[in-house]
């Protein structure tokens, strides 16, 4: 049972492997998803930190006497019932989704890697109480929940933040507790303990480094659905300035007027959403892979 | 196998090669001409098997020895073309009872794997399909070789028996996870033999056994060829398995078969350097870490793709002259039937050590008061079976500076005995446990911090006892600091010597464990045990997740590290050689109980508990000298219902007749000093009773 044997065919020891593992990165940027993910995902974050300046017009402005007119040399997406430049309302709406959604995912993150740690390192009654916790909240539709909360306390900057943030901690936080049970098998924990190790110590000097590959990809992933959840209030109505550029409420201000053929208006947004998606879902793809590798 | 046997089976296999000679038409079961496989990786073209050639006869067993990565494996995976996707064979020539399996196309292949090869990995468990029943799995095999439900359910039941399984038709109705690792490896034999395939390719079988399971598995084996008339292609690591069970034997190093010929001369008279380096890494009887010493294999095998002008094994072998360096060497005959791949394949025998053969170690003193005492050490495991007594009320002493060796099958409470010194599992209500004299805390939190000093281990997989995140340096530095409480200039300096006394260097120190060998891995596991100064170090395995000659550095130093730093050994290990060869007392474990303890020599050399005796008589030995197999039946009994009387009771081959045995429990007794023994039958009759085997089985060869 105990002796360990010769296995993966191309698997010749070396004394040091001389490229032993390759960087992350390395492996990453081989992927042409991750690279196709990240170059959408840098020009939308180019577009949020400086989009006023890249925008060809004013978002702003509302130029009453060309209101819903099709994509055109002047206006490359046209403008919308208020004659304002779609573009330039689509570049600079960027900058609110790309400040809540990632902050969000950040503070449930770091929150929920903590919980996490703690759950699987104690177990006992700390990880069957909180176990319950996130069915619960899994059993709720995220948006709903994240509703009531803004309905309750209203609509702000920080609110969007700290209820989206609390809302994926326990997600956060069951994913990364299976992953510290994996690593609680492993000897170098009694290894640790045999040196009169605390258990902070442990979690956070120990354990973590380990699981941060886990955290990343859940990061990565979490982040995909705060802008799907962050775009869908705004949609309904909350979003934080009514008239500031903002892909959720630009659709929801213009989709009524899809029947009369306005397409231009709604489309522009939506793909920018869509496309925001896609791209982070794609980089988090690859680094699922390259971590499971 | 009794010695009778042994006699006709060389007969049989002696008239079979005259008849191969005389008619020498049958095609062979295998022929392996000059093989290549290459591996493509990143782009580039890896070789993996460079020149293999070897052949089967018909009937005849074959081993393929050589430590990992040596390309054994893929030796296996080419001739049944289960090649990675990467891999593909670049040259040479396949021939399996004539037919070429490179030529074949998808359905020729299916019907070679369905009906001439068979293969059996080193998992059972993971080579049977968890979700279907043992049955099902089995009747399969026999439908796709054309029987129909009710024949494919009866030849299973067949089959089964003809692996010995005694009960067929609950094994068929079990589920595999229902299955232990000995019963579910012959379930996958009785699979590999059912279409009678013309070759056997056996990948590891027993490895994952306990040696006890392993006995019987190979004997199994060695008898189904005969019954069945199939060659056999055995690959294993472990040398003596080999020796035990193969006719002929060749010699993986670097992806060359680098020597050739029947076992008994190659393992005799090695006509390789590397096959002479690996025989003398194998602790054999009269070896002990103070004479005879163990020798290892300087250097490492070379980086896979990597070049060399001249011989593979020349930059580690002590005797290579320019020309070994400048040309590869062909295969020269040495003998009949003999190959060796060595310029100098006349000049092994002398090869010069590159360890010394004696060194003086300290004799711990046989001193009264012993260091670590435990009195009715316990504990309890409540599961769904209900109460699991994983240790039942041990007694035992470690004495000061000494090296007690804890044997015993899996599941006999090695690990537990373990965790409960070191605190990592607390003991149950009513054990003792003392540090001289001092008793020692229950469990980690009830030991303060010279406590947690003086008692340390050695993992057996260093993979998960060093923590992969971290470096070298930080993981050798932490116990210093926490444990030695050393600081800056004081730290740096105990670093570099720890460091320099396990003979790693300080370019290590900048690694991460991904980028060390299995052998330097282990040396950090020790370097972290031995940074805190501690009292007894308990090694758990230390060395079974390595290889050969890689064992044999680590169990020197260990012998070494014990004479420098005056520490106290627990050594676990289910390698009874290794245990005789670092080891100055033994105790037998077994069910969570003590069989038996006392000084090793006495312990090995007998009189010895009928349990010590079946388990040493388990072991495969290189020396030749075979030893009557004590079978033990079945296979270790639940914990959780332990038998009545002697625990030992149900597999005894020694039970006496009064049924005392079934009735009461033995005490442990001294028997003779220092020598403790839990049996009914008084050492003296113990003696004659193992004498007169021994000697029948001299006689015999």
């Amino acid at each position: 049972m105990t002796e360990v044997a010769a296995a993966a065919p191309a698997e010749i020891i070396p004394a040091v492997s001389a490229r032993g593992e390759l960087p992350a990165w390395r492996l990453l940027i081989r992927r042409p998803s991750f690279l196709v993910g990240a170059t959408m995902l840098l020009f939308w974050v180019v577009c949020a930190l400086f989009g006023n300046a890249i925008a060809p017009h004013d978002p702003l402005a509302q130029q009453l006497l060309s209101i819903n007119k099709p994509p055109s040399a002047a206006h490359w997406f046209g403008t919308d019932s208020l004659g304002r430049d779609v573009l330039s309302r689509v570049i600079v709406g960027a900058g609110p989704i790309l400040t809540v959604a990632p902050l969000a995912t950040l503070l449930g993150t770091v929150l929920g890697t903590a919980l996490g740690l703690a759950m699987g390192y104690f177990g006992g009654l700390l990880d069957a109480l909180v176990s319950r916790l996130v069915e619960a909240v899994l059993a709720l539709p995220a948006v709903i929940v994240i509703f009531l909360f803004i309905v309750a306390l209203g609509t702000s900057v920080s609110t969007l933040i700290i209820v989206i943030g609390f809302i994926f901690t326990p997600l956060i936080a069951r994913t990364v507790r299976s992953a510290v049970q994996v690593e609680r098998h492993l000897d170098y924990l009694s290894s640790a303990r045999l040196l009169g190790e605390r258990p902070i110590r442990i979690m956070f000097v120990e354990i973590l480094p380990n699981v941060v590959p886990t955290v990343v990809v859940e990061f990565t992933v979490r982040l995909g659905y705060a802008i799907f959840a962050v775009a869908t209030l705004a949609f309904l109505g909350f979003s934080v300035q009514v008239s500031a550029p903002n892909w959720g409420s630009d659709i929801n201000s213009s989709y009524g007027l899809l029947g009369a053929g306005y397409w231009w208006e709604t489309l522009f947004p939506a793909l920018a959403i869509a496309s925001l998606v896609v791209a982070i879902n794609l980089v988090a793809d690859s680094i699922q892979q390259v971590v499971s590798e | 196998m009794t010695g009778a046997d042994q006699a006709s089976h060389a007969d049989h296999a002696g008239a079979t090669e005259a008849v191969n000679a005389q008619l020498a038409a049958p095609p062979l079961a295998l022929q392996v001409s000059h093989l290549d496989v290459t591996y493509r990786v990143r782009g580039r073209d890896r070789l993996a098997l460079h020149d293999v050639s070897f052949e089967i006869g018909r009937n005849e067993s074959y081993g393929l020895v050589g430590e990992s990565g040596s390309g054994k494996s893929t030796v296996a995976l080419a001739l049944t073309r289960y090649l990675a996707r990467n891999g593909r064979v670049s040259a040479g020539s396949i021939s399996i009872s004539g037919r070429d399996p490179l030529a074949m196309d998808r359905s020729e292949l299916r019907d070679l794997r369905a009906r001439t090869v068979s293969m059996v990995y080193q998992e059972p468990g993971k080579a049977l399909n968890p979700s279907l029943r043992v049955g099902r799995q089995m009747a399969e095999v026999f439908q796709v070789a054309g029987s129909d439900k009710a024949e494919a359910a009866m030849r299973s039941e067949a089959m089964l028996r003809k692996v010995q399984i005694s009960d067929p038709g609950r094994v068929m109705d079990a589920y595999p996870h229902q299955l232990s690792g000995g019963m579910a490896q012959r379930v996958v034999i009785a699979m590999a033999l059912a279409a009678n395939p013309a070759l056997l390719i056996l990948d590891e079988p027993t490895t994952a056994l306990d040696a006890t399971v392993e006995a019987e598995v190979l004997d199994l084996v060695a008898g189904l060829r005969d019954e069945l008339d199939t060659s056999v292609l055995f690959i294993s690591h472990n040398l003596a398995v080999i020796a035990k069970m193969c006719d002929r034997v060749g010699v993986l190093y670097a992806g060359e078969l680098i020597e050739e010929g029947p076992a008994s001369q190659v393992f005799e008279q090695p006509r390789h350097p590397y096959t002479v380096g690996l025989l003398r890494c194998i602790p054999r009887h009269g070896q002990r870490k103070d004479h005879g010493r163990l020798d290892a294999i300087p250097g490492f095998l070379p980086q896979p793709g990597h070049k060399l002008a001249g011989c593979i094994f020349a930059p580690r072998c002590p005797i290579a002259v320019q020309q070994c360096r400048d040309a590869p060497p062909p295969a020269f005959d040495v003998g009949p039937d003999r190959t060796s791949r060595c310029y100098r394949h006349d000049e092994t025998s002398g090869l010069p050590r590159s360890t010394p053969a004696d060194v003086s170690l300290p004799t711990p003193p046989t001193a009264a008061d012993p260091v670590v005492r435990m009195r009715n050490l316990s504990k309890t495991f409540t599961s769904k079976a209900g109460q699991v007594a994983a240790l039942a009320g041990v007694d035992l002493d470690i004495g000061r500076g000494e090296t007690l060796g804890l044997v015993g099958e899996s599941g006999s409470g090695k690990t537990t005995l373990a965790r409960l010194l070191l605190g990592l599992t607390a003991a149950d209500e009513g054990s003792q446990l003392s540090l001289d004299g001092k008793p020692l805390g229950r469990d980690l939190a009830h030991r303060g911090t010279e406590e947690l000093r003086a008692l340390q281990i050695v993992f057996q997989n260093p993979d998960s006892a060093l923590n992969r995140r971290h470096t070298v340096r930080r993981l050798i530095s932490r116990p210093l600091a926490k444990l030695a409480g050393l600081s800056g200039v004081a730290l740096r300096d105990r670093l570099a010597s720890l460091v320099a006394s396990v003979r790693m260097e300080e370019r290590h120190l900048a690694l991460r464990p991904s980028q060390l060998s299995g052998g330097l891995k282990q040396r950090v596991a020790i370097a972290r045990a031995f940074g805190g100064g501690p009292r007894i170090v308990v090694c758990d395995e230390p060395t079974s997740a390595l290889d050969v000659s890689v064992q044999a550095a680590i169990l020197n130093l260990l012998a070494d590290l014990q004479a420098k730093e005056r520490v106290t050994y627990l050594f676990i290990s289910h390698d009874l050689g290794v245990v005789r060869y670092l080891s100055d007392r033994i105790a037998v474990l077994y069910l969570g109980r003590i069989m038996e303890t006392g000084p090793a020599e006495r312990v090995f050399s007998g009189p010895h508990h009928p349990y010590t005796e079946a388990l040493l008589s388990a072991v495969p030995s290189l020396d030749g000298q075979r030893r009557t197999r004590i079978k033990l039946a079945g296979e270790i009994p639940s914990a959780a219902n332990p038998p009545s009387g002697c625990v030992f009771h149900t597999r005894c081959p020694r039970r006496l007749s009064s049924g005392i045995c079934e009735s009461t429990e033995p005490p442990l007794a001294e028997v003779e000093p220092g020598h403790l023994m839990s049996c009914h039958i008084p050492l003296d009759e113990l003696r004659v009773m193992q004498s007169v085997d021994a000697s029948d089985d001299n006689t015999a060869s």
